[in-house]
């Protein structure tokens, strides 16, 4: 009896697939950690393969963009969370890199003040505010990079979820929460340097900011970490949990009728996300050398929600090409036609909405897709 | 509290809306593996009876006890869920992104929290369960395939069968042939009659026909009371029930 079900259980998983976007999206990102060091670092500056420090610049921006991007998805494509407000959480990250960096360049700053950042010494303060200490170690930055995001996430969920504000209305209150905090971070006396916010850095962990090799290194962690996530978010989604989170997505009244705590399911994922998108800030800041109250525009999420949408949401991996070909034609066209761009993510977006509801992803024709994602997860089990 | 060897007792049961007597009186009991068809005209208080099992509607007096012991009017929907009580509503709410396999996953009994739910591994136990599950409700063939992409009857199976997964002793069922084919109604009585004996099952419906295919027992509800009780010869030929309700 128990031989024959055992049988009877493998013949129920026989058409479990393969999942062939991870492995294209995993192996793309193996290569552009190996290959941008060497085209950088070892091909001379004369050849014409050479990648430059700006080239360097724009895969490091575009890997954490594709982070922030993941981050959205998961919540998104799979919970049917629509947050506009995601940028928040990746400015909150990247504030808390931010604020480390500042102090690291010590008594190197134009007012060669050891203590006091230069804004805070322009403003004619004498004392450090209270929440700046601890960030002069890059261990409690490090947990702050965490935390911050993660606090804000936690107790933001926590009264959106538990006061059942879904839909819209959720996306709303995200993009108000990402205003608000633009607002608070703009002005001089909440202590984040107001509109110019943090600049100048010199070094992380003693290394020089402005070197080539340093640049690589962060590229490379980044492209690591993004890889971790990527993995990390397949786990959850493929897990029963994974699949509650669907199911919510589907009819979240049903699913609390089976007995699950919706409201706990999607905290969880919520919270997991904000945390990545802080990962992706904190990655982004020292490898551009600026970070702004600009950052928290609404605008800044709502694009983050376009590039998911242009690669095809619900994939994790179409949110990544999103991201990566979405802002390459931005650079492009910010650098031709400044101007437009806005008018073309308008375009683009509205295109992709009517024309390719699966995004650039749904393009690729893969039998495993065609079935529904849902199969995937058999694969990876 | 109730008669020993009951599954349900339900004892001069009286709720009312504002004034209008939903259930007046209504007393009944269902047996052990017993397949119970309980029919009625609109608003004679078939819904109502199963909101307050299932401890959506408190009533005004009388008492429901469950497995001769528990009593369901002390307890929360959640919980009287927990205890073994299941119940498909008319609609058919399965989940359309999710397979078919997920979607009896999903619905197994145990433990539901996060981090649970993040690290739950099919057991051998459960995957026999599912099999069994997905062999009853003859969905086999349909177990890798989207909850969107099924017709009617086979959803209303699916939704069964997640009742089943959460292990039952008692299945209540809202009109499960509403819209079938007759092949899909002939194929739902076989599953419901297969699935009496181990199961106690409380059949709402109005289609005679199907009543008549699958009923051992029938009991006819009339303004909240019980109007006639036993099996379809006698319930048909009374009277009371061709007056009020299947018409001359």
């Amino acid at each position: 009896m128990t031989t024959t079900k055992t049988k009877r259980r493998y013949t129920l998983w026989i058409s479990a697939r393969r999942d062939p976007g991870s492995r294209w999206f995993l192996g793309g990102l193996g290569l552009v950690s190996v290959g941008v060091p060497i085209l950088n670092l070892m091909v001379p500056a004369s050849s014409p393969l050479h990648l430059t420090s700006y080239g360097l610049t724009l895969i490091g921006k575009y890997l954490c963009y594709a982070l922030l991007a993941l981050a959205v998805d998961l919540i998104w494509g799979y919970c049917g969370i629509l947050s506009l407000g995601h940028a928040a959480f990746f400015a909150l990250g990247g504030y808390a890199m931010g604020m480390y960096l500042m102090r690291e360049i010590g008594p190197r700053g134009v007012y060669g003040n050891p203590i006091l950042p230069d804004f805070m010494v322009f403003l004619n303060w004498k004392k450090l505010p209270w929440f700046w200490y601890g960030f002069n170690h890059f261990g409690f930055a490090l947990i702050m990079m965490f935390l911050a995001p993660g606090l804000l996430g936690l107790a933001f969920g926590w009264f959106a979820f538990r006061s059942r504000v879904t839909g819209v209305y959720f996306s709303i209150i995200t993009q108000a929460l990402t205003w608000a905090l633009m607002l608070a971070f703009f002005r001089n006396d909440t202590g984040f340097g107001g509109n110019n916010g943090f600049t100048d850095f010199k070094d992380i962990l003693g290394f020089n900011l402005l070197s080539d090799c340093v640049h690589v290194v962060l590229l490379v962690i980044t492209a690591v970490m993004l890889g971790v996530s990527y993995l990390a978010c397949r786990k959850i989604v493929a897990s029963r949990a994974g699949r509650v989170i669907r199911a919510i997505r589907d009819s979240e009244t049903r699913t609390r009728f089976l007995g699950y705590r919706v409201e706990s399911f999607k905290l969880w994922v919520f919270v997991f996300s904000t945390v990545l998108a802080g990962i992706a800030g904190a990655l982004y800041v020292p490898q551009i050398g600026i970070i702004n109250p600009s950052e928290f525009s609404p605008l800044n999420s709502i694009e983050v929600v376009i590039w998911v949408a242009v690669g095809g949401r619900g994939t994790l991996y179409g949110a990544v090409a999103g991201a990566i070909l979405v802002n390459y034609a931005k650079t492009i066209f910010t650098t031709s036609f400044p101007n437009a761009w806005y008018y073309a993510l308008g375009t683009l977006f509205v295109l992709v909405t009517m024309f390719l509801p699966r995004g650039i992803i749904g393009l690729i024709p893969n039998r495993a897709r065609l079935r529904g994602d849902s199969n995937e997860q058999s694969a990876s089990e | 509290m109730g008669d020993a060897g009951h599954i349900l007792d339900i004892h001069q049961l009286t709720v009312s809306f504002d004034g209008f007597k939903a259930l007046n009186n209504l007393t009944l009991s269902i047996q052990p593996g017993e397949l119970r068809c309980v029919i009625g005209p609109n608003g004679a208080g078939k819904t109502t009876m199963m909101d307050v099992i299932t401890g959506k509607t408190r009533p005004e007096s009388g008492t429901v006890t469950f497995g001769s012991r528990v009593n369901l009017l002390e307890l929360s929907e959640p919980e009287i869920a927990q205890g073994g009580i299941g119940r498909k509503f008319q609609k058919p709410t399965v989940f359309e992104q999710l397979t078919v396999r997920e979607n009896l996953e999903l619905a197994l009994a145990g433990r539901k929290s996060f981090l649970k739910s993040l690290l739950a591994r099919m057991t051998a136990a459960q995957e026999d369960k599912l099999y069994d599950v997905l062999e009853t409700i003859g969905l086999m063939e349909q177990h890798n395939d989207l909850g969107s992409t099924l017709s009617h009857g086979q959803k209303q199976w699916l939704e069964i069968g997640m009742l089943l997964m959460q292990e039952p002793k008692l299945l209540l069922v809202d009109e499960p042939v509403a819209g079938m084919t007759p092949q899909e109604s002939e194929r739902t009585a076989e599953l419901l009659q297969s699935l009496a004996g181990e199961h106690s099952v409380m059949v709402v419906e109005h289609d005679m026909d199907f009543i008549r295919s699958i009923a051992k027992r029938v009991t006819v509800l009339h303004e909240g009371c019980v109007l006639a009780e036993g099996d379809m010869d006698q319930v048909q030929n009374d009277p009371r029930v061709i007056e009020v309700y299947l018409g001359v």
